[in-house]
């Protein structure tokens, strides 16, 4: 495409006539293309060849571009990974807080270069440790949080001043942002240097990831308040991390993974709006989050797609000026769902894959996902391995030193316009449904979603679509391997452990707070504040989500 | 009684009930969704319940639906307690006969346990549709006389 002109007279037709005839012909009969599909991982068809469009260096400049310039298809920065590499962030956490700082001080020495916080769910969900109805959960897929006292031993001897801590915190995410504050103030970091993510990203929990508290209006108020305090108090911290992954990794296309989550991003930008945000005060610290699956080329050009598309939206609807606004920057992890438990070594090669196709669609962070990961939370080898994967990319093989290096490839440009159109056309049909909301309590999202996990099961059981290891190329008697385990006694160590804080805390003081934040959530006041009091006085997660329910109730889902 | 489904002309119109649902707080259902759509179209009639139910609110269910098994997902390493709380619940409410299956993220070295505590199979990934229904009819099968 950057070739320059050939148009629709120029030579390229007539040589690709004579080649299609007597080069190509000949050789398809001698060796005819093999029946199996060639599709991409998203099932969409795909061309043996791909050849430069009849177009011109004008139509280049529209839709391609330069990096770091509108309309940003070639990567946000002018310099891209020969400035500054991406930032190697692994989601981690797992037992108690100190089990997890242990894990954190070895990936930063290990050369991470930020963090990356796993709460358990019932954090996420905001159950105490000690909450009967969470028994057998506690930090089982993260750490336990359930008071400030938690998060300061979290984060004992990591400075927050200097490393940034994305968290993937959503219902709690006002609490747990809350006690991270308190202990950047312990640390004596001011808060206007505090870099970091919550993910505070509720649309895609009722859509698929499932950690809702609350019914999704007063879940939008308290992204809202989120949004005004981040704006005004942190301007380094990311006050939203729209999320693709989940919907993606529940069975999404990639084409619904942009189309469904810039839909998300059309709502929480009309809620900053009419919040009173400015535009461009709010849009640049709006980040994202994607997955990178296996089919290298169509994930490229995701990355490539998604970027045009929203740098035009924030332009053309939103009306943004300021260039940075219209930057979708983003995180990616590499993709759970296509991870194996068979030969699991073999997952060593899909992260490699998938995090190079990261790279070279010009991510901002990224999480490569461990080989044991289908099994159990992965050990701490595992852990290396998998950062060990994006040194290798980083400083080796050369992905890092050309910026965009596959734009003008013929094939990717080509996917590239064919998913931004798809992308653009699941948003016009969530307009028609009446914005985000309504299509989510329609149930339109979630069907999609989940006719396309059923066709890719379906293609994987007839074998039209092969995975190593699992409908192809099995082995018979395969070695169990070792899996990390987490420590039994976490849920006993955190019970006690709460005891002990409500013995030392004054009571009055938590009472008064927790009523602070009733009073509040029945006003349209923000917050923020009031939470931060109660968090100070060490009162849980859980006394406060429980008065906020009083309040916003319980999100009741549909179940079709 | 002959009770394979899709096979009778009798099981045809009175398709086995069974119950697939997710059990504690994990939201990761693209596999029970998965495996419920195979249950329909392998003719039975499936209660999904949707995420995060509790132990009492599946065993309410499948009484209440009078369901012949109840199939749990489950992927955050909380499986042993919450299937534990499910037979025990069973057992009170005086329906062991409800046979109990579970999938997901479970270490095989967990499935003695599961299986002593009388969950009839479990399934780990990668398995297909066809042994999914197979094994849905056999224990449908072999539980009816004892009902």
């Amino acid at each position: 495409m950057a070739e320059g002109d050939c148009g629709p007279s120029g030579p390229l037709e007539p040589a690709r006539k004579d080649w299609e005839t007597h080069v190509l012909a000949p050789a398809l009969k001698r060796v005819p293309e093999s029946n199996r599909p060639f599709k991409t991982g998203s099932g969409e068809p795909l061309e043996a060849l791909y050849l430069p469009e009849p177009t011109s260096e004008a139509r280049y400049l529209e839709r391609v571009g330069f990096p770091g310039q509108y309309p940003f298809t070639r990567g946000i920065q002018p310099t891209m990974y020969r400035g500054r590499l991406w930032t190697m962030r692994q989601y981690a956490g797992f037992g108690t807080a100190e089990e997890t700082n242990r894990r954190y001080q070895y990936l930063l020495q290990q050369g991470s270069t930020g963090l990356s916080v796993a709460f358990d769910l019932p954090t996420q969900i905001g159950y105490d440790s000690d909450d009967p109805l969470v028994s057998g959960e506690v930090g089982r897929v993260g750490v336990a949080v359930s008071t400030l006292r938690d998060m300061e031993r979290l984060f004992r001897d990591i400075p927050v001043g200097r490393v940034s801590t994305s968290m993937t915190i959503n219902s709690t995410a006002a609490i747990l942002l809350a006690m991270y504050l308190v202990i950047a103030e312990q640390q004596g970091v001011p808060l206007q240097l505090l870099a970091g993510t919550i993910q505070n990203d509720m649309l895609k929990e009722y859509i698929a990831r499932g950690t809702y508290r609350f019914p999704p209006q007063p879940s939008l108020r308290l992204t809202r308040d989120l949004f005004v305090y981040c704006t005004k108090f942190l301007p380094k911290w990311n006050s939203i991390s729209v999320s693709g992954f989940h919907m993606r990794e529940a069975g999404a296309t990639a084409a619904q993974e942009i189309g469904f989550t810039l839909a998300n991003a059309i709502c929480y930008l009309d809620l900053a709006v009419n919040a009173g945000l400015d535009i461009d005060a709010f849009a640049p610290r709006l980040t994202f989050f994607f997955t990178a699956q296996s089919d290298l080329f169509e994930e490229i050009a995701k990355f490539r797609a998604a970027r045009r598309l929203y740098g035009r939206l924030l332009k053309d609807r939103f009306h943004a000026k300021d260039p940075k606004s219209m930057m979708l920057r983003f995180h990616t992890q590499t993709s759970g769902v296509t991870l194996t438990a068979q030969q699991p070594e073999n997952n060593v090669v899909r992260v490699a894959i998938q995090a190079l196709a990261a790279v070279l669609g010009g991510t901002q962070s990224l999480h490569t996902n461990c080989r044991d990961e289908a099994l159990a939370l992965p050990s701490e080898d595992s852990v290396r391995l998998a950062l060990r994967t994006q040194q290798v990319l980083a400083y080796e093989s050369g992905a890092a030193n050309t910026i965009d290096p596959l734009g003008g490839s013929y094939l990717i440009e080509s996917l590239t316009d064919r998913l931004e159109a798809e992308a653009e056309q699941y948003i016009r049909d969530i307009e028609q449904c009446g914005g985000m909301v309504q299509a989510i309590e329609q149930g339109y999202v979630q069907r999609h979603i989940e006719e396309a996990a059923y066709e890719y099961g379906q293609s994987l059981e007839t074998g039209a679509r092969v995975i190593v290891g699992v409908n192809r190329f099995r082995e018979e008697h395969e070695p169990e391997p070792a899996i990390f385990l987490v420590p039994e006694d976490t849920e006993k160590k955190q019970i006690d452990e709460i005891r002990l804080v409500k013995k030392s805390r004054s009571e009055q003081k938590v009472q008064a707070s927790l009523d602070a934040v009733e009073r509040t959530a029945h006003t349209d006041d923000n917050l923020m504040p009031v939470i931060l009091e109660s968090v100070r006085a060490y009162a849980t997660t859980g006394e406060i989500c429980q008065r906020l329910e009083q309040v916003f109730g319980e999100y009741e889902p549909i179940v079709s | 009684m002959d009770t394979r489904v899709s096979e009778t002309k009798e099981a045809k119109r009175i398709p086995q009930r069974v119950l697939i649902g997710k059990v504690g707080l994990d939201g990761h259902d693209r596999g029970a969704k998965y495996v419920a759509h195979i249950l329909r179209d392998g003719g039975y009639e499936v209660i999904y319940t949707g995420i995060r139910r509790t132990p009492k609110q599946i065993v309410e269910t499948a009484i209440q639906e009078d369901v012949a098994v109840i199939g749990l997902s489950l992927l955050s390493g909380a499986h042993k307690r919450l299937l534990q709380q499910v037979m025990d619940l069973l057992k009170e409410r005086d329906a062991s006969d409800i046979v109990v299956i579970a999938g997901g993220s479970i270490p095989s070295a967990d499935i003695p346990d599961l299986k002593a505590m009388g969950i009839a199979e479990v399934f780990r990934p990668g398995v297909s549709s066809q042994s999914i229904l197979e094994t849905f009819a056999s224990l449908v099968k072999a539980r009816r006389p004892a009902a």
